[in-house]
């Protein structure tokens, strides 16, 4: 489609093990738009982050195998896109990262002010405006009116001297406020943010979601959120993907997805959340392993549902745009 | 009501703040003033955020870190101020279980020697005996007796979690601590594992303090629950009450936090600015005024106590209704 800002087609990526090729993403398509908040949904190990870093580029190079697919953005192909120019022209420029463990993704012998004006002096949206060119100073300038004015809206208290604080010095909430403010700086058109709030507590994850849509809401930024998190996701997305096993198995826009969740998987997540109706609920059995996943549909062996033709033939693609199932016996008839 | 199993009063725990020539320049209060009971067979959910000191009350209560102050009183004895060697015997049914208890197996161990281990300590047992006795706890847990000879890394991350639980079972405690025994797992293995801990007290009589962040598990595994906040409980009382009716101003704001499927989205509704202050420079008074919307100059004056003004409930705040 025209309108995408992003779009993943048939992405398919594989880890070298000692066992074999596990195949970590089989055949991922998702398309972003602008400025929409996009939930990607699932549990450990079934490809969300892996997906997020081969958007950005950052596969670990020596296990990770790019077997096919394209990430078009900009009217291109960035995986065919070379580092260089990956890394000088879309990496935190055009699409920004946020990390799940901010207290890590900081320099500890720097101060949050020196690393920040290395952003800058990088990413800065300024060296594009060219009433600055030649005239670093008086970009450095308005480069540091900018970062005190941003850290101001992300609600960080007394800017300056902040600046010349090290990361140490500052809480966990504060340094993922720093982070949201750091990815937002370069004026990106997409954000990947991976698990931003796992590691906060609930009060701060509050204030940190409705810190990061306001955000993106008010600056037209389309966010990729990861999570395991269905609350969360819940909290601030337009439409949501849920992904098993190296795949996607249901995409809908936010209140159709709870009102309506048609994939076996979709509905035994949810019924796994702690509640008062439902009591402990957990999804027997365990994720597959993607060296020598089961044929057919991946979710086969722990579902309920599953009959002979779930064994035989995997389930077809996700269609899409509106609520769109990889389920030969989904839960709910809608119109396609 | 029968008598408490476990019983804190006034228990401090402050540790020193030093600067670099080592000297003394203020203490860090995790834990100030702390006082509870627990009833045997019970589930007391200790829930917080980060730094509020309930991961500090477990280990305390341990014997891991000493108590700067107070009493716990454990089968009839205060064990606060004991030796370690004098402690011993009262603590082999005090246990505590770590994060991940899978994780502090010896690798080069078998899971036979990890489980026999604690017996050989604790214990004079024959050797007979404490096979059986190992055997006995395996099956609880729900593994096989092939296990027995395997080494950590043959089974699975959560065969690990169940040997790390049966071994500390071995010695037939009566208190478990449990820390964040949920966090960093997914929502499907999670209700197994809680299923696991429910079903464990009902056959072994153990008594739970469950110190966790996640309220929704504790909303529904606990009977009882305290909510701390910078080294203080400002309210506990029974689960369903708290979540109910939450009388403190934070409890009600770590409450609005949660996300609700279907309900009003916290990111529309949620108020509570800032975050907690430094434990180590506590505003004077009641300690979450700086933060409270209800707070009046009473409450930098005054050190709101426990009070117990509602059935089955209890509440540290000047102002709550």
């Amino acid at each position: 489609m025209e309108s995408d800002l992003i779009a993943v087609r048939d992405l398919r990526v594989a880890f070298a093990s000692d066992a074999g090729l596990a195949k970590v993403l089989d055949g991922v398509s998702c398309s972003i738009r602008p400025g929409e908040i996009r939930g990607l949904v699932g549990e450990s190990g079934c490809g969300k982050t892996t997906l997020a870093r081969a958007i950005l580029g950052i596969l670990p190079p020596n296990s990770a195998r790019i077997q096919g697919g394209q990430v078009l953005f900009g009217g291109r192909d960035l995986l065919t896109v070379p580092e260089a120019a990956l890394a000088r022209e879309v990496r935190g420029r055009e699409i920004a990262y946020i990390p799940q463990d901010p207290s890590t993704a900081f320099n500890p012998v720097f101060t949050i002010g020196t690393q920040i004006a290395d952003l800058m002096h990088w990413k800065s949206p300024l060296l594009r405006d060219p009433s600055f060119r030649g005239n670093a100073r008086a970009r450095r300038e308005a480069d540091l009116a900018r970062v005190v004015e941003w850290l101001r809206l992300v609600q960080l208290p007394n800017p300056e001297a902040l600046l010349r604080k090290y990361p140490h010095e500052v809480s966990g909430g504060q340094r993922q406020r720093l982070m949201i403010a750091m990815a937002l700086l370069p004026e990106p058109k997409l954000v990947i943010a991976d698990e931003p709030t796992t590691a906060l507590d609930v009060t701060v994850q509050a204030q940190i979601l409705k810190l990061l849509k306001g955000l993106a809401r008010d600056r037209n930024v389309a966010v990729l959120f990861t999570t395991h998190d269905l609350g969360a996701a819940y909290e601030i997305c337009d439409r949501i993907t849920v992904m098993y096993a190296g795949q996607e198995v249901e995409e809908a826009p936010v209140a159709e997805f709870f009102n309506r969740p048609s994939h076996p998987y979709t509905r035994k997540l949810l019924d796994s959340l702690p509640s008062a109706e439902t009591g402990l609920r957990g999804i027997p059995g365990e994720i597959p392993r993607l060296i020598d996943p089961p044929p057919g549909c991946r979710f086969n062996p722990r579902c309920e549902r599953a009959t002979e033709i779930c064994q035989q033939r995997p389930p077809a693609e996700l269609a899409g745009p509106g609520h769109s199932v990889r389920c030969h016996h989904r839960l709910t008839e809608f119109a396609a | 009501m029968s008598a408490p199993i476990l019983e804190v009063e006034n228990l401090r725990k402050y540790f020193p703040v030093r600067n670099l020539w080592k000297r003394r320049v203020g203490w860090l209060r995790a834990l100030d003033d702390v006082s509870f009971a627990v009833q045997p067979g019970e589930i007391l959910g200790i829930v917080g955020e980060s730094g509020c000191g309930k991961s500090t009350l477990g280990k305390t209560l341990m014997g891991i870190h000493t108590a700067t102050q107070g009493r716990i009183l454990f089968q009839d004895q205060d064990i606060a101020p004991l030796k370690p060697h004098q402690s011993r015997k009262f603590r082999q049914h005090l246990q505590y279980c770590y994060q991940d208890p899978g994780a502090s197996l010896d690798p080069r161990w078998t899971i036979r020697a990890s489980l026999h281990e604690p017996l050989i300590v604790h214990t004079e047992l024959g050797e007979a005996e404490r096979e059986a006795r190992v055997r006995e706890i395996l099956a609880a847990v729900g593994l096989p007796e092939t296990h027995l000879d395997l080494y950590p890394h043959e089974i699975s991350g959560g065969q690990q979690r169940r040997v790390g639980l049966a071994r500390i079972l071995t010695l037939k405690p009566s208190v478990v601590i449990l820390d964040e025994p949920t966090s960093g797992l997914d929502v499907s293995v999670q209700a197994t594992i809680l299923k696991l801990f429910l079903s464990l007290q009902q056959q072994f009589g153990l008594t739970y303090l469950f110190v966790s962040h996640d309220l929704s598990v504790v909303r529904l595994i606990c009977d009882r629950v305290a909510v701390m906040y910078l080294g203080r409980i400002v309210e506990i009382g029974e689960t369903a009450q708290v979540f109910a009716t939450p009388r403190h101003p934070y409890t009600q704001s770590l409450l609005a936090a949660i996300p609700k499927i279907g309900g009003a989205r916290v990111t529309d509704t949620f108020s509570l600015e800032g975050e907690p202050p430094s434990p180590t420079n506590l505003p004077s008074g009641c300690r979450f005024r700086t933060r409270c919307p209800k707070a009046q100059p009473l409450c930098a004056e005054q050190d709101p106590a426990l009070r117990a003004d509602w059935p089955k409930q209890q509440a540290a705040c000047h102002f709550a209704e």
